[in-house]
């Protein structure tokens, strides 16, 4: 039985932290954290989880003390935003490198300089090859969904990486929106409890925790990891069909929305593309053979399911909110063309920068991006003739 | 596709003006309505003009970009009515209500405005007697209703009785009752 809420999705994000009410939780108290941390603070001082917060002095100590918990065999959740991920740079790889399944929302903010607090996807772009698995959400429903499902993809013993469950900032962070919540009996049931394989306090089964791992073995850890990368797309999708039974609300690797028969395809993440598909409807309306291909898993990326959305494509536009200076293009356009080199697709691939430190991006400004698709179709272009949107001057 | 109503809410930091359009958002779930509520973020200071935004729908919302075209507008301030375009946008059937001592042929005369529907409300007076401070924004939820009754005011009422029992001193809850309700019937066009 659903449980109606209304909440902004930083308070949509704790309440499923509180529903998970996971062993240890670590928190920098401070912006660039958000409000998620202050809802969270206050279920633990009602007594309404048993999680031990742990407050630290910086972010860099937040994932340094969820490495700790986690090694210990807790569960273990942070959240975290724009510098803030940065100052956690190379914990957050080393959370990922040691196997620790630690889940993290992250609320997408951009990078400063110059100070800018608003959305962009900066911050967890600049992390993309850290180990760690990034899933994207479109509205609060997706924060609240994306954390529950998290808890089983990092903890499944095929995959035990950590991950980011992304959202953006203001946009959904700040904004409050109608949700469906599990009950807490179903969510408790859902996430179960965590035993993990092996912990720094079992003594019976003693193991080694981020040793030295020098010419000899580095390497051949580095191909377990890319091992247990490559199992997380079976096991998102599992958990997603799963998740689907429990809630009625279907997730995959990718969402493809009205791309069947689609000449002309945007390919998003996050919150745009709920704007994307409203105009979708309004040009298919206008007999336009439009489509949306929104990307949820960024990390492991889903080159099958890309490459399918895209099948009758003339022409795609991808829209990129962050920059990646000096190449040819942004994280996703480079991904994209990847995802579709020696497949034998013929198609023109535009790339869109947009929306940086949270320029808004309009139905206007996304129906333009379908206009433009229909008269580049059949030409070439170039990877670095990036397009801006609603960029002045 | 049902239709959904936009709202834009123009006042200044410390009015009330983000926890209105949340509290609205919220009062519209409670009538199983889809909504959503969100402030415009700027510097976030005392006196600054600031955006509030709704939309209400009773179909799933999924657009997650600012408002242009608002049906309605709220101007909690009647200072900005001068200072800042609070009526871009409004199409012409729409509708602006103003916390302002002046007429409504007063403010359309300041807006240079033609067409829409101009309202007015002492909501900053209302808000003085009632809740003993300048608060302006609960009574601006009560002129809101009576205008563009898509809620009840009982919902909106049970709404700010929920969220701030525990906040509030009884009196000041009653008060911000008492400012809904005067808000409502005192909303004067022109």
């Amino acid at each position: 039985m659903a449980r109606r809420l209304t909440l902004t999705g930083n308070d949509a994000a704790a309440e499923a932290m509180r529903q998970i009410d996971p062993d240890v939780v670590t928190c920098f108290p401070i912006t660039p954290q958000t409000e998620l941390m202050h809802k969270f603070a206050d279920f633990v001082a009602d007594g309404e989880v048993k999680a031990e917060m742990v407050l630290v002095e910086s972010e860099h100590s937040a994932m340094s003390a969820a490495v700790g918990a986690a090694s210990a065999g807790a569960r273990v959740m942070t959240a975290t935003s724009a510098n803030g991920l940065a100052l956690m740079w190379e914990i957050v790889y080393i959370a990922a490198s040691n196997r620790l399944p630690i889940v993290m929302p992250v609320v997408n903010r951009a990078l400063s300089g110059p100070i800018n607090i608003h959305c962009d996807h900066s911050d967890t772009m600049g992390c993309r090859d850290t180990g760690w698995i990034q899933l994207y959400s479109e509205n609060a429903q997706e924060v609240y969904d994306n954390i529950l499902q998290a808890i089983l993809i990092a903890e499944n013993p095929d995959v035990l990486l950590p991950v980011m469950v992304t959202f953006d900032g203001f946009i959904i962070s700040h904004t409050v929106e109608v949700l469906d919540a599990l009950e807490d009996k179903e969510a408790s049931d859902w996430v179960g409890e965590y035993k993990a394989m092996y912990t720094l306090l079992d003594t019976e089964k003693p193991a080694t925790f981020g040793p030295l791992d020098l010419q000899d073995y580095y390497f051949e850890h580095k191909r377990q990891q890319i091992e247990g990368m490559s199992n997380a797309t079976g096991v998102i999708k599992s958990v997603g069909k799963a998740y689907e039974k429990l809630s009625g609300r279907a997730y995959g690797m990718t969402e493809r929305y009205m791309t069947d028969d689609a000449d002309y395809v945007v390919v998003a993440l996050g919150s745009t593309c709920g704007t994307a598909k409203v105009v979708v409807d309004e040009m298919r309306a206008e007999g336009k053979r439009v489509g949306l291909l929104k990307i949820r898993s960024f990390r492991p990326f889903p080159h099958a399911e890309i490459v399918a959305g895209l099948a009758s494509a003339k022409a795609i536009g991808v829209l990129d909110r962050s920059v990646s200076f000096g190449a040819p293009g942004g994280p996703v356009h480079k991904e994209i063309l990847a995802a579709l080199s020696g497949t034998g697709h013929q198609t023109s691939i535009v790339n869109y920068l947009y929306g940086l430190g949270g320029r808004d991006i309009s139905l206007d400004h996304i129906r333009s991006v379908f206009e433009e698709l229909e008269t580049v179709a059949g030409k070439t272009i170039a990877p670095n003739e990036v397009r801006f949107i609603g960029l002045r001057g | 596709m049902a239709e959904m109503l936009e709202i834009r809410w123009h006042g200044r930091g410390g009015q009330g003006a983000k926890t209105a359009s949340l509290l609205l958002a919220e009062a519209a779930a409670m009538e199983g309505k889809y909504s959503q509520g969100f402030p415009d973020y700027g510097p976030e200071r005392m006196g600054a003009p600031m955006r509030g935004f709704n939309r209400i729908s009773e179909e799933p919302i999924r657009v997650h970009c600012a408002i242009y075209s608002p049906k309605i507008v709220v101007v909690l301030d009647d200072t900005l009515v001068s200072t800042v375009d609070v009526a871009s946008g409004l199409p012409d059937d729409g509708i602006i209500i103003v916390n302002t001592i002046k007429t409504p042929a007063e403010i359309r005369s300041e807006l240079g405005l033609e067409g829409r529907t101009v309202y007015t409300v002492k909501a900053t007076g209302i808000a003085l007697d009632e809740i003993g401070r300048p608060i302006p924004n609960s009574p601006m939820l009560g002129a809101l209703i009576k205008v563009s009754p898509f809620l009840s005011l009982d919902s909106v009422i049970d709404q700010i009785k929920k969220k701030f029992s525990h906040g509030f001193k009884p009196e000041v809850l009653d008060g911000n009752v008492r400012a809904i309700k005067r808000a409502h019937e005192e909303v004067t066009s022109e």
